[in-house]
């Protein structure tokens, strides 16, 4: 029977371990289908960037109450994560608690940590799950919240609930074994597990070791399960964070980036340069029209977005009934690449399938609409940029198309002509001095 | 008022500690250059040894690169570039969040490297300096005044405190709206969004802005740059407004303060 399980353990790992691996290089695939970019700046302030704001979520503690009950589902995901260790163990080796013997009064008081955040995760996640569908917090109700984004929210919420009741279930059944049977290793009294003993106490020491099993089956299945789950998810964020952080931009966020194939051109147009302008490196197409012509940085940010919307409530445009969300524009981003790797992976066409980012996924009313103001950008809790996106596409239709809004053109056909935006003559630019 | 050109004292072979560039707006906008006027009046008041650029100054660029016209923003900046490193400027204060953000953070990477300044930054340096000297019990002093953040300087620059210590040496009584500093609501003008009619929506984002302006009961909404300027003044004139409450620069304020 023990080495059944056993057997079975590890063809279980084995089979988790495949399907995640599988993800994880097609969603590096996807990310190196984007222009690779120079990650430019100091890496004591990326790495800085990386342990406050996603190892310590800095930026969560902005709206306090989220950031509370959203610091108990993050430690309860590192700490018990720990105990996952243990359970890989026990699984392979055929062990009971591997660990109790080695750490004595340390796993009870271990343990007891475990079920005080498996009780706050859960706790966090019944609020959760309140706050979207009975309160109804606005930033969760958008449109491009329909469907599957907003099953994916409340899976996640429901799924780690359920993972939080097997281990206290577990615990529980486990603590009246430890008297009945020698291979359940004492740990202690164990607090919270300790209210459920009643429920369990009357049965029959074989029904006790099936509840025990299935409960500990259920746990570490639904964990691989999960995490299998998560990378097709927007709750990818629990590693995306992380990376995203670390390579960010670090300028001020007033900088937009340079195009340097530009600048070369440029520079031979006002004969500041004795060069041929250089061949450039990557042809490749001035602005964005698809997720190719995006930096990995950006294909990056678009896996770590976790569709929490706090930029979106902050847009200005999206508050006065524009079309434009920038939670929406890192979706279709990453939409836009599962579907490009999906069609790469089945020998597709992949890029030129006749869609684009820009049309097929995202309108030039919505990118039109952006005002530069950096309210997503501050909102974002792990530094995720929708601005350099929008205005990637903005370059591609201003570039590319011509396509800009007709009082766009104005605008620049009047700086061309009159170094000012607006019509004025250039030899009145000083007037105001006499007037 | 007094506003030498680069090239006049160039000609008299003098060179100017500052350089005032005064943006598009400023130059040609009516409301804007009254600020420009209030701004060279702080100047001359200070004995600042500043020069502006006149009709060699040119857009910066800003609105064409946002709105994704990458090539006439860097025609646009190269040839400033060119006109201030012939000059040799090293030092350059403007009223316009824009033209700011530009320079200080875009035109180094072509060749353009000066110390920028915006003017809420220089008028609280002079303030703090001693220079400014405001008028004891000014017309400000208690009155309730709301600072609108400019985004480009805020978000984008992280300046939040300079203007409001400004607003404090008024003994204004300094009300915040609600949405302040990191969390600041656009006033709708930014990203080019000037230069065109918005998009499809339910409500105009300035109004929005005004609205939440007008709520603090403040007699002044101070700004400190000239596109909210234009977009808060029509949002208070949407509410009808205009006559109980007015929006003002900084500069202005200062001007109209001090001794």
């Amino acid at each position: 029977m023990a080495v059944l399980q056993q057997i079975l353990f590890v063809i279980t790992l084995a089979i988790a371990v495949y399907f995640i691996r599988k993800r994880v290089l097609r969603i590096r695939g996807n990310i190196q289908l984007g222009k690779r970019n120079e990650v430019k700046g100091d890496s004591g302030a990326r790495l800085q960037n990386m342990l406050l704001i996603a190892f310590g979520q800095k930026k969560m503690f902005k709206k306090l109450i989220p950031a509370i009950f959203h610091f108990f589902i993050y430690i309860g995901f590192l700490v018990i994560n720990l105990e996952v260790l243990e359970f890989v163990i026990d699984g392979v080796v055929g062990t009971h608690r591997v660990f109790a013997p080695y750490l004595g009064g340390f796993y009870n008081v271990l343990m007891n940590v475990f079920e005080f955040l498996a009780i706050a995760v859960l706790l966090a996640c019944i609020i959760f799950l309140i706050r979207r569908n009975v309160i109804k917090v606005a930033r969760f109700q958008s449109v491009e919240m329909k469907g599957w984004p907003k099953l994916d929210g409340n899976l996640i919420l429901v799924i780690e609930s359920i993972l939080m009741i097997a281990i206290l279930t577990m615990n529980a059944s486990d603590q009246i074994l430890q008297i009945r049977d020698d291979h359940y290793v004492a740990t202690g009294s164990l607090f919270f597990s300790s209210f459920l003993i009643p429920l369990f106490s009357n049965l029959e020491t074989s029904t006790l070791i099936i509840i025990e099993r299935f409960a500990w089956w259920f746990h570490i299945v639904g964990i691989l399960g999960f995490t299998v789950y998560v990378t097709y998810s927007k709750h990818l964020h629990i590693f995306m964070a992380f990376p995203n952080t670390y390579f960010a931009k670090l300028e001020v966020k007033g900088h937009i980036n340079n195009m340097p194939i530009v600048t070369n051109e440029v520079k031979s147009m006002l004969g500041l340069t004795t060069e041929a302008p250089a061949t450039p490196a990557e042809p490749g197409r001035f602005g964005a029209k698809d997720i190719n012509d995006l930096s990995r940085t950006n294909l990056m940010a678009a896996y770590s977005c976790t569709e929490c919307g706090r930029c979106t409530a902050e847009c200005p445009a999206n508050l006065t009934g524009k079309k434009l969300s920038p939670r929406k524009i890192m979706m279709d981003t990453r939409d836009r690449m599962e579907e490009v790797g999906k069609s790469l992976i089945a020998g597709g066409q992949g890029l030129n399938d006749g869609k684009t980012l820009l049309n097929d996924y995202i309108t030039k009313e919505e990118i039109n609409a952006c005002t530069s103001c950096n309210a997503c950008v501050e909102a974002c809790p792990i530094m995720i940029n929708p601005l350099e996106i929008i205005l990637e596409l903005r370059r591609y239709v201003a570039m590319e198309e011509s396509g800009s809004p007709a009082q766009w053109n104005n605008m620049f056909q009047n700086i061309e002509t009159s170094f000012a935006p607006w019509k004025f003559s250039p030899s009145d630019r000083f007037n105001w001095s006499k007037e | 008022m007094n506003a030498p050109t680069l090239a006049e004292l160039t000609a008299k072979g003098e060179s100017p500690e500052i350089v005032f560039w005064v943006g598009c707006a400023g130059s040609f906008d009516d409301r804007a250059k009254r600020v420009t006027k209030a701004f060279v009046k702080i100047l001359n008041a200070v004995g600042t040894n500043f020069a502006v650029l006149g009709t060699e100054e040119s857009c910066t660029g800003d609105p064409a690169r946002r709105a994704g016209n990458e090539f006439l923003f860097q025609m646009q900046a190269m040839s400033n570039i060119q006109v201030l490193n012939g000059y040799n400027v090293k030092k350059i204060v403007t009223a316009c969040p824009h033209c700011f953000n530009t320079i200080k953070n875009e035109y180094p990477e072509l060749g353009g490297n000066y110390e920028v300044i915006h003017h809420s930054t220089f008028l609280q340096q002079l303030i703090n300096d001693g220079k400014i000297k405001l008028a004891e019990g000014g017309s400000f002093k208690g009155k309730k005044i709301t600072y609108h953040d400019s985004c480009y300087l805020g978000r984008a620059n992280n300046i939040y405190e300079a203007p409001r210590e400004v607003l404090q040496a008024l003994d204004a009584d300094l009300v915040e709206m609600k949405r302040c500093r990191t969390t600041g609501l656009c006033c709708g003008a930014g990203g080019a969004q000037m230069f065109k009619e918005p998009e499809k929506g339910n409500k105009d984002i300035n109004v929005e802005r005004a609205e939440e302006a007008l709520s603090t009961g403040a007699g002044t909404i101070a700004v400190a740059c000239p596109f909210c300027m234009t977009m808060m003044t029509d949002g208070v004139k949407s509410k009808e407004k205009e006559a109980e409450v007015k929006v003002k620069d900084l500069a202005e304020l200062i001007a109209e303060t001090m001794k």
